[in-house]
């Protein structure tokens, strides 16, 4: 099976290449790159990951100058069709703030950058990010950001929590997020965006330097999800 | 046309750099201090044409982001 992943780079993107590394270490194929500036995606893609980093220099707000970049509006009209879409860390924030997904990433609670492997809990096992792992099961995977307060009114909160839309929960006090929440998935459950960094844990040989293999699931899910569409 | 747009965060949204600016301020003696909100002004210089309603589409779909924050807009010479 061809998969056709799509990461697209945003000026100041600094997972892009971390997030084509790990597609290609799971599924076998090289993913497609493509520029912020571009008017359009690649046909026929399988998934669309917006990677994490500082996009614009988290300008007037993180994830705020990206969304309305060109390409992103051939994301959002692909996500309305039901193209995946993966956002990691400042991907998430796109997402957010292109309104794919509902809510915005607050500086920490802290105000401190965090950088360190944390746990979570898988909330949903039913969505083809999250199908590998089992329900309640906590994960160790890497976050590294400023910006990750996940807030949304409460009256949002309790739709997404009643929709079953929270993906993955804190295990342990982060950055403040509201109720916890790590990552967030959209109403048809094909846009997930989250702050920890699946990307980061996917290498087997290098668990003890580097965030574990906790992340490689999130991508074998999608992989499969695929398989057997 | 100038134009200031003032961008807060609404009420209820957690402002972590306005209470580090509050601890600072009680840090340096200031006392009665009740609370600190930071919010963002952005003046922009735009055609004497420009309508209002344009100028607040910039608004809703760059410069604030209406999850969390409100926008005022003045602009210079209107009444």
């Amino acid at each position: 099976m061809t998969f056709r992943a799509a990461v697209i780079t945003f000026p100041g993107s600094n997972c892009d290449r971390d997030m084509a590394t790990a597609l290609e270490a799971v599924s076998g194929t090289p993913a497609l790159r493509v520029w912020h500036g571009d008017a359009d995606l690649p046909g026929q893609l399988d998934l669309i990951a917006l990677p994490g980093g500082f996009s614009y220099g988290d300008y007037l707000r993180s994830g705020a100058m990206a969304a309305n970049s060109p390409i992103m509006r051939a994301v959002i009209a692909a996500a309305d069709r039901g193209v995946p879409v993966l956002g990691v860390c400042n991907g998430f924030q796109v997402l957010t703030e292109a309104r794919l997904l509902p809510g915005a990433l607050l500086r920490n609670a802290g105000q401190r950058f965090i950088c360190r492997t944390v746990a979570l809990k898988v909330e949903n096992t039913a969505s083809l990010f999250t199908a590998g792992y089992t329900q309640g099961e906590q994960v160790n995977i890497p976050v590294a950001h400023h910006d990750g307060n996940f807030f949304a009114d409460a009256e949002t909160l309790d739709r997404i929590e009643g929709e079953g839309r929270v993906a993955f929960r804190y295990a342990e006090a982060v950055n403040g997020s509201a109720r916890d929440i790590a990552g967030v998935l959209s109403a048809n459950g094909r846009v997930l965006g989250m702050m920890p960094h699946p990307e980061r844990a996917i290498e087997p040989a290098a668990v003890a330097a580097l965030g574990g293999t906790d992340g490689r699931r999130l991508f074998e899910s999608i992989l499969n999800a695929l398989a057997s569409a | 046309m100038q134009v200031r747009v003032l961008v807060r965060l609404k009420p209820g949204v957690l402002d972590p750099q306005g209470r580090a600016v509050h601890h600072a301020l009680e840090g340096m003696g200031f006392a009665g201090v009740e609370d600190v909100r930071v919010g963002r002004l952005i003046e922009l210089d735009v055609a004497d044409a420009t309508d209002h309603a344009t100028i607040t589409a910039m608004c809703e779909k760059l410069l604030a982001n209406t999850v969390i924050e409100s926008f005022t807009i003045e602009t210079a010479g209107a009444d």
